[in-house]
């Protein structure tokens, strides 16, 4: 009980974290419901705390793309310590889920909020890579879109040569947004642009400059040692650049997305992620196996096409929403 | 991230199970449990593995084993058939309007692909069919999404039907149907912009189109590595669609693509076609048994074998088989293979094609293009035959010798030596597992071979 208390409290204790939550909360709404509400079903059917009941539990996660292995692991250390601690009731078992969930995310480090490596003085460099369509050239509109009203002077690199229309896509965000785009033209070779664009940040004296990459499947071996060619142009100009390697994931993604977070991972150093399209059905979860096994955070999340429809990631938000019915039933309780 | 295929993951429940008449239960049951987390690891949603485990068991038990394989075997090779029947038959054919022009609907989620696959639909139409489509842009919302149809419709030189971002979706494709008629087209593609099946006013909106324009073929167009979320997608499209047919693309990727499981197991649709590329000639035919051997992690083996059968030498492939099999393989086979293996297309799609080879230790950071193959072929030239038949004799001087010889660094000489015994060791590994499954429909397998098997 302790724990959710602790939680909670945390986020009452401010009304910017509450804020943040509120949003939260309302842009996982349906991720929230249909997972702590499948969770409370499983706990009212089952009175024992027996192999069923492990197995219905396995299909919920499961169902929420977290990953097999990470589920297996959960499951296998649920058991053992539903034995340690001689629980037979399953009302009982469900503060102990919920615990190693949020464990899962959190890991054992700080509980801070994942935030952009902006630079104090001087240029900060983000580089955007992920699979086609996952939302890299969307993100960055968004994006720029926060920064500017954050006060920074923004420019775009459109790296993304190779799709048809891709240049278009980046420059019409621009407009958008009110913010300039360094373009050459299709076909030509993304490395140059992103070149151009440092020059043209560093004598405009820019606050952030955020490259767009096209989109490339992991597996192409030539295509993700461009980008690797991609991030050592900007190593080369730009001291200590790039400053982040965002990621960007789409949540409907499977299984693939840790191959994803790997491979891209490998090739550029991701620096965080930024998950996509979570205004959707598809619950993410596959972050709680991508943080798990390979500890890359997320910083962003994308709830929808407007420029407005980017809000940084809060695991403890993230984790408050998911399980907020489940926190407040249980105040009832206690 | 342990991606093996079922075949290794069998193995051990396999060896210990051998030698029996009859599938038991408790056979059944140690393998059903393998199957089941390998579909789950593929993305097949959890209630399509639960519905098909079943019936897999239901089948299994009692079953008799035949002569030439093992009771494990015996489940895998129902659970092959049983797969592949859940996939459906082949069926790339298109629709055609008895009065043309015949109308094409392209939907689904944000970033599925739906324009590029617009593209190389109508190229397919007029290279195999020799039609001429017209291109809709219907997708008014998302950036550029217009200047993208327009840029493909350049580069294919085909008429591309655009009103701008301001006209409203329906209009555009009621406008684009008269514009095919004025000029004797026969396809009409419609690319409609990526939604969430949740939404319900851009769902009404494609309704609407379908009203309007009367599509012989809805296409639903979904990515390949959708997880589980896959069957809630495709549930609601087509429930408020009249989907035809399904496409799923970026193929090429290194997932197992368990959606297309969930998808015709919801949906009762379908799958034409597959994307497998971005280019717009890289559109396939889906089939169903290549499908089902990726889901299970077999990989893309009959791919590969088609390829291979068009264009290696069966003979010489064979006897080089043999030298795999036997490592007595040596680096003037690898020269040999490397020319056999350029005939079949770019290295590093083949190699994409091979389970889990990208993720081979060694494999990873090889690169595959033409000129890369070309510095292989250097240093193995400057090798002296002795030194191409035993590269164990290879000591300091040599390597220095290759390199100066070819012109590359010892660096790199040293990478291919080792490359080269890594690959050794995988060609043993695989026809090991060849060997292991060589049933009586494998028969095809035998004289596969490449420099990475
Ligand atoms: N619903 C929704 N759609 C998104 C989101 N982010 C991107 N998209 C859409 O996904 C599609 C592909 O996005 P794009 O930025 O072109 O992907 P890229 O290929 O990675 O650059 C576009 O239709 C975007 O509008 C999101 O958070 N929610
Ligand atoms: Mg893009």
């Amino acid at each position: 009980m302790s724990f959710f208390k602790k939680l909670k409290e945390k986020f009452q204790s401010t009304e910017k974290t509450e804020q943040v939550s509120d949003k939260y909360k309302e842009g996982l709404t349906k991720t929230r419901k249909s997972f702590s509400e499948k969770i409370n079903d499983l706990v009212a059917r089952y009175r024992k705390v027996d192999e069923d009941f492990f197995e219905d539990l396995e299909e919920i996660l499961i169902s929420a793309d977290v990953g097999v292995e990470t589920v297996m692991d959960l499951i296998d250390e649920l058991q053992m310590e539903v034995k340690r601690q001689n629980i037979k009731d399953t009302n009982e078992v469900k503060s102990v889920i919920s615990e190693k969930l949020v464990e899962i995310y959190q890991g054992e480090d700080d509980e801070e909020i994942a935030t952009l490596n902006l630079q104090e003085d001087g240029l900060t460099v983000i580089l955007f890579v992920g699979v086609n369509g996952v939302g890299k050239t969307t993100t960055i509109g968004k994006l720029a879109h926060q920064l500017k009203e954050q006060g920074k002077e923004v420019l775009l690199a459109a790296g993304d040569t190779f799709r048809a229309g891709a240049i278009e896509q980046l420059n019409e965000w621009g407009k958008r947004v009110d913010v300039d785009v360094i373009k050459h033209s299709e076909g030509s070779d993304p490395a140059a642009v992103i070149f151009d664009a440092i020059q043209a940040a560093k004598s405009r004296n820019a606050d952030v400059l955020i490259c767009d990459t096209a989109g490339r499947l992991q597996n192409k071996v030539n295509l993700m040692n461009e980008l690797s060619k991609i991030k050592r142009v900007i190593e080369r100009e730009v001291p200590n650049g790039p400053h982040e390697v965002l990621l960007a994931l789409d949540a409907t993604t499977g299984q693939n997305a840790l191959s994803q977070a790997k491979t891209f991972g490998e090739a550029t150093n991701v620096t965080g992620i930024v998950l996509t399209k979570l205004d959707g059905t598809a619950k993410g979860g596959i972050v709680l196996a991508i943080r798990n096994e390979l500890g890359i955070p997320v910083k962003y999340v994308g709830l929808g096409e407007q420029m407005t429809d980017l809000q940084q990631f809060d695991p403890q938000a993230f984790v408050y929403g998911l399980f907020a019915d489940m926190m407040e039933e249980e105040n009832l309780d206690s | 991230m342990a991606f093996e295929g079922l075949a290794d993951r069998l193995q051990s429940t396999i060896q210990k199970i051998k030698g029996k008449g009859k599938v038991t239960e408790q056979d059944v049951k140690e393998m059903t449990r393998e199957v089941r987390l390998a579909l789950l690891e593929a993305d097949v949603n959890f209630k399509v593995v639960k519905q098909f485990i079943a019936k897999v068991k239901e089948r299994a038990v009692g079953e008799e084993v035949m002569e030439s394989l093992t009771p494990g075997q015996q489940v895998i090779k129902i659970v092959k058939e049983e797969l592949t029947s859940l996939m459906g038959g082949e069926e790339s054919k298109i629709n055609s309007a008895d009065k043309p022009p015949t109308v094409i609907m392209m939907v689904g989620l944000q970033g599925a692909g739906k324009t590029t696959t617009t593209g190389k639909l109508a190229n397919l139409l007029r290279k195999k069919y020799n039609k001429k489509p017209l291109l809709v842009a219907a997708d008014v919302y998302r950036p550029a999404a217009i200047d993208q149809l327009q840029t493909l419709g350049k580069q294919l030189n085909m008429p591309v039907y655009s009103e701008g971002t301001e006209a409203n979706p329906v209009d555009i494709a009621n406008h684009a149907m008269k514009q095919a008629k004025d000029d004797h087209l026969d396809y009409v593609l419609v690319d409609t912009a990526g939604r969430l099946h949740v939404d319900n006013d851009l769902m009404d909106e494609l309704k609407q189109i379908e009203q309007n324009v009367k599509p012989d073929e809805i296409f639903l167009v979904v990515d390949a590595m959708t997880g589980q979320d896959a069957v809630n997608v495709a549930e609601s499209f087509n429930e408020q669609l009249n989907i035809s047919g399904v496409i799923l693309t970026k193929l090429d990727g290194d997932t197992r693509g368990g959606a297309a499981l969930s998808i015709r197991a919801v949906t009762d649709k379908p799958i034409k076609f597959v994307g497998m590329g971005e280019k717009l000639d890289q559109l396939e035919s889906f089939h169903p048994e290549r499908m089902a051997s990726r889901i299970l992690g077999m990989g893309d083996v009959l791919s590969l074998i088609e390829k291979a059968q068009e264009n290696v030498d069966e003979k010489r492939a064979k006897e080089l088989e043999e030298k795999m099999r036997s490592a007595s393989f040596t680096f003037e086979d690898f020269l040999e293979q490397m020319g056999q293996v350029k005939k079949m297309g770019p290295l590093d799609e083949l190699l994409d094609m091979i389970p889990g080879a990208n993720k081979m230790k060694g494999m990873k950071n090889l690169e595959f293009s033409d000129k890369q193959i070309g510095h292989v072929e250097a240093i193995i030239q400057s090798m002296t035959p002795q030194e191409r038949m035993e590269p164990s004799i290879m000591n300091a001087s040599r390597k220095k010798r290759i390199a100066k010889g070819s012109g590359r660094p010892i660096s790199e000489v040293n990478r291919l030596l080792k490359q080269f015994e890594e690959m050794k060791k995988m060609m043993k590994q695989m026809t090991n597992m060849q060997q292991g499954k060589r049933g009586k429909k494998n028969k095809k397998m035998k004289g596969l071979n490449f420099p990475f098997m």
